[in-house]
């Protein structure tokens, strides 16, 4: 019923041909799981934005783990999501496959019982994600340093958010008419986290939630706020986003990390996007210990750097569905069930054309 | 990885640790970031730590809004 009704709303008030780029991976999947493309108006054209965040890990960081597994003998401790994601030399599952561990964590704070018990092995935590798991992670290595753990140490992929929607309106390669807003980044970052992106692009923007009907409110606001002509930074997942956002999780994230620039799959290097960690965490900081400089070179044929852009729909890649499956991902879009190939080939196959 | 789900509070323990009811299995969680959470609360978890408690369900106050008007 409350989504019909929001839906009867869209359409009522919806004239205008406009494109409307969902951040977040988890939005994107839930936007296919609920069919929401199907039941929008044929003049509203969604597209995925780059926010997932194994999908956008570069080929370096997977190498890079690989050559310090590899030659200096480190266990590696990570999420799930990350063991598939291609390198240009291979997954860390290749890893697996020649013997070597990889440990699978739904927790950072496992990685902590895991060194403990294995106090004759030497294991590397990479931490992954966007601000909802920087904090985590940051209050895992506090507790390192507390414990005095003396055989973890600490690989950073950590990306924010903001930086990403800036380089994606920076380069213009899909006109966008509005933002759906990323609900748990910004439970992290508040709606203030978002004011410099929208004071600059002056873009319609609504942090949404993930329910299908907090989806289709969001959806809805932003085409009042398009329709109008004005553009404006709504919250449309109070319930969960305040305007300052998570204060304790934020003090977290900048106690162990400051800003630096970072390497995204399709993107390149963005400035101040990544989190690195802070001095006084040198001597658990992996690149720190092992500054190796790896040069990889991508996957010619998978297009994913142009799908997480929002320029090409997974269809649009040659390998998709044929060579490249959930089953059998050769990018890493198709890896996580975040992943824009992964969320289009589960829910859709070839029939998505918007 | 990034799934923040919201799940009940069923247990508050010692040291910003509580358990939460997932789909009838307890998990624990680390409540630092929420550290004012009750038992019976609707907390949005990832990767293990809650990252904000839920309040009322916005969409559906704006929706009868919309209806009354
Ligand atoms: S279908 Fe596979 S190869 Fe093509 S862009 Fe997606 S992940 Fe890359």
């Amino acid at each position: 019923m409350k989504v019909k009704d929001f839906v009867e709303r869209i359409k009522d008030i919806s004239k205008k041909e406009i494109n409307i780029m969902e951040f977040c991976g988890t939005h994107t999947h839930e936007i296919f799981r609920y069919g929401i493309r199907e039941i929008l108006p044929e003049n509203i054209h969604l597209f995925s934005g780059p926010g997932c965040p194994v999908c956008v890990t570069a080929e370096e960081d997977i190498d890079y783990i690989l050559f310090l597994s590899e030659n200096y003998n480190f266990g590696i401790i990570t999420f799930g999501d990350l063991i598939n994601v291609p390198g240009s030399t291979g997954s860390l599952n290749y890893l697996r496959a020649k013997g070597k561990e990889v440990i699978v964590i739904y927790s950072p704070l496992e990685a902590l019982n895991i060194a403990k018990k294995n106090k004759n092995k030497k294991y590397i935590l990479v931490g992954i994600g966007f601000e909802t798991t920087a904090p985590n992670f940051a209050y895992t290595l506090i507790k390192i340093k507390e414990e005095n753990i003396p055989n973890l140490f600490f690989l950073s992929l950590h990306k924010l958010t903001p930086p990403a929607i800036k380089a994606i309106l920076d380069m213009g390669e899909v006109k966008l008419d509005g933002i759906i807003g990323p609900g748990h980044v910004s439970t992290i970052i508040g709606r203030k986290g978002w004011e410099e992106v929208f004071n600059q692009y002056n873009i319609p923007f609504a942090i949404t939630g993930f329910k299908p009907e907090e989806i289709l409110y969001g959806i809805y606001l932003l085409v009042i706020t398009i329709e109008e002509g004005k553009a404006s930074l709504i919250n449309a997942y109070k319930k969960s986003v305040k305007e300052e956002g998570n204060k304790k999780a934020l003090d977290f994230i900048y106690k162990v990390f400051k800003k630096g620039p970072a390497k995204w799959r399709g993107f390149g290097i963005i400035d101040n996007s990544g989190l690195i960690l802070k001095e006084e965490f040198e001597d658990i900081d992996i690149r720190k210990i092992y500054p190796v400089k790896i040069e990889s070179k991508g996957n010619l044929l998978c297009k994913c750097g142009e799908v997480l852009r929002g320029v090409l729909k997974p269809p649009e890649c040659p390998l998709y569905g044929r060579i490249c499956t959930p089953e059998n991902p050769k990018g890493p879009c198709m890896v996580s069930s975040e992943g824009t190939c992964s969320a289009y080939y589960i829910y859709g196959g070839n029939r998505w054309k918007r | 990885m990034c799934l923040g789900v919201p799940l009940k509070v069923i247990e508050i323990k010692d040291d910003n640790v509580a358990l939460v009811d997932m789909g009838g299995a307890t998990i624990e969680i680390s409540t630092i970031f929420t550290p004012e959470v009750k038992i019976g609360d609707y907390v949005i978890v990832h990767a293990g730590f809650s990252i904000s408690i839920l309040s009322q369900d916005e969409a559906e106050e704006v929706l009868e809004i919309l209806e009354k008007s």
